[in-house]
């Protein structure tokens, strides 16, 4: 028990739901909003991940500035073929074109994504999910704490009780450049490659530095994101996968019978 | 349990019932004002719809960015395209001196008109950047004369709610809706980078709609039809882009 009531002092704040016992309490993980945001998200980047990767077939090469074509020198070339006859990709064949579902999909699933994304960044204010579960604390800010984190990463070691039901503070870091940095720079970046909005908002890809810097920084963005789902998957597998998925699922974990 | 299952339940109708309701009002108003593209409809059609309505409601009057001389870019690029039918070649052996832009559907006075006979009329001149939904991109001037004077000499009908342009090449065609059309960018060029439109980009006449992307501007344009109904046309669907698989609406 002594395990269940400090976890229940340290997230006190946090949505319960009875047990079956009807007396007890045990705290969920992840309230429902967190859970069914966190999995249409996943489902959407995926969409997004799959079309993107497609659409860039259609043109392997990276600029930097406002323009940019098969005629110029690319900053990055990606060694793949291409599904374009003008694309020099080096391979003796042309891949078939898919940019036109591949577009249709990553549009709407941009759409469900900032939509959701927009319910997420609300509740999460007005509920101080943001305040409570993701914001550093302030004493966790220090040099020695982070390092002493990495440290503890490094060596493979376990997480504590208290840091297995809570996020530390480098995982706490990292949500909040992917939720309020990333996330966002991506929209933005994306938005940049609309000519529609350009023509309403043209600081949309002007401060951006143009419109193929706009694309090069989306595609840098989305391999940083890819970056981070890796690790994430990685830790939460090292966390113990099927415990930590399904408190994503049902909300519900019991601390101490987790695979640590 | 069974307190919060009853809860939740009727919160969940509730919640369920005012979002069908606000989906059935909102789609009835979109429609009322001209928001839902002739492709709305598969599993993509509520993307594409939203998309379009927001920058329907967002972009009316903006313009697309104009750039500098000295942005131009020094090595514009052709795209690919199909081999040339015989018609267009004869058309090009005899330097287009017989090409016709042929005007009509919902006008008052259906024309045709050379392309010399279009270079008569106000020019209009524009540096801007033409964009492929493959990514790459360049700058160049345009001119020619803007799609609005030319439905204003034809007097298009104000119950119209699109213009079909077509090339001489067959399955090649598109339409923009009339916020589009009336734009003071959109226009008919006949001219590049200070010469003729060369036939690569599109020569004699191509219909550029620069707040969209490339495959928006046909290229060797001979016919356009003022409508108000885009189901007279291909399947219906604005275009021959969303039989192929790509968004009639490209500003994105």
């Amino acid at each position: 028990m002594s395990t269940l009531e400090s976890a229940q002092l340290q997230q006190s704040a946090v949505p319960s739901v009875e047990t079956d016992a009807g007396t007890a309490t045990v705290p969920l993980r992840h309230s429902a909003l967190v859970r069914i945001t966190h999995w249409i998200t996943t489902i959407c980047f995926l969409a997004l991940l799959v079309t993107g990767a497609e659409i860039v077939v259609s043109h392997p090469r990276f600029y930097w500035g406002e323009t940019g074509t098969v005629l110029t020198e690319p900053w990055l070339k990606i060694p793949i073929p291409s599904s374009r006859r003008l694309v020099p990709s080096g391979y003796g064949y042309v891949l078939p074109d898919q940019n036109g579902w591949s577009r249709a999909l990553h549009f709407q699933s941009a759409w469900v994504l900032v939509l959701v994304g927009l319910l997420y960044l609300v509740a999460g204010f007005l509920n101080g999910h943001f305040r409570k579960d993701l914001l550093p604390r302030r004493d966790d800010l220090s040099w020695r704490s982070v390092v002493g984190v990495i440290t503890r990463h490094v060596r493979l070691k376990p997480p504590t009780e208290k840091a297995a039901w809570s996020y530390n503070v480098l995982q706490r870091l990292t949500y909040v450049v992917v939720i309020f940095v990333l996330f966002p720079l991506m929209i933005w970046t994306g938005l940049a490659l609309s000519p529609a909005f350009d023509s309403a908002v043209p600081a949309t890809v002007n401060l951006l530095g143009g419109r193929q810097s706009a694309r090069t920084l989306h595609f840098l963005l989305s391999v940083a994101l890819v970056i981070f789902v890796l690790v994430h998957i990685a830790l939460v597998w090292r966390a113990g996968f099927v415990s930590r998925v399904r408190a994503m699922i049902t909300g519900k974990a019991i601390p101490r019978k987790e695979g640590l | 349990m069974s307190k919060i299952s009853r809860r939740k339940m009727i919160v969940t109708g509730l919640g369920a019932t005012v979002g069908v309701a606000g989906l059935g009002v909102a789609a009835r108003l979109a429609r009322k004002y001209g928001l839902v593209p002739p492709d709305d409809g598969g599993i993509y059609g509520p993307g594409e719809t939203l998309t379009y309505a927001s920058m329907r409601l967002l972009t009316r009057h903006s313009m697309a960015r104009e750039f500098s001389r000295s942005q131009i870019s020094q090595r514009p690029l052709a795209n690919e395209i199909a081999p040339f039918g015989e018609e267009f070649k004869r058309h090009m052996a005899a330097r287009f001196v017989d090409w016709r832009l042929v005007v009509d559907g919902m006008v008052d006075k259906p024309a045709s008109f050379s392309v010399d006979q279009l270079k008569t009329y106000p020019s209009h001149t524009q540096i801007t950047e033409t964009v492929c939904e493959e990514g790459w991109s360049y700058v160049a001037e345009w001119n020619g004369v803007q799609l609005s004077h030319i439905l204003n000499l034809v007097g298009a009908h104000p119950q119209a709610k699109y213009v079909f342009y077509f090339s001489i090449e067959p399955d090649w065609w598109d339409s923009v809706d009339m916020a589009d059309a009336m734009h003071p960018q959109t226009f008919i060029t006949y001219g590049m980078n200070g010469d003729n439109l060369p036939v690569g980009y599109g020569g004699p006449l191509r219909l550029k709609v620069p707040r969209q992307l490339g495959y928006k501007s046909v290229k060797f344009v001979n016919r356009l039809i003022v409508s108000d109904d885009a189901k007279k046309f291909g399947k219906g669907l604005g275009s021959i882009s969303p039989e192929q698989g790509y968004a009639w609406y490209a500003g994105i």
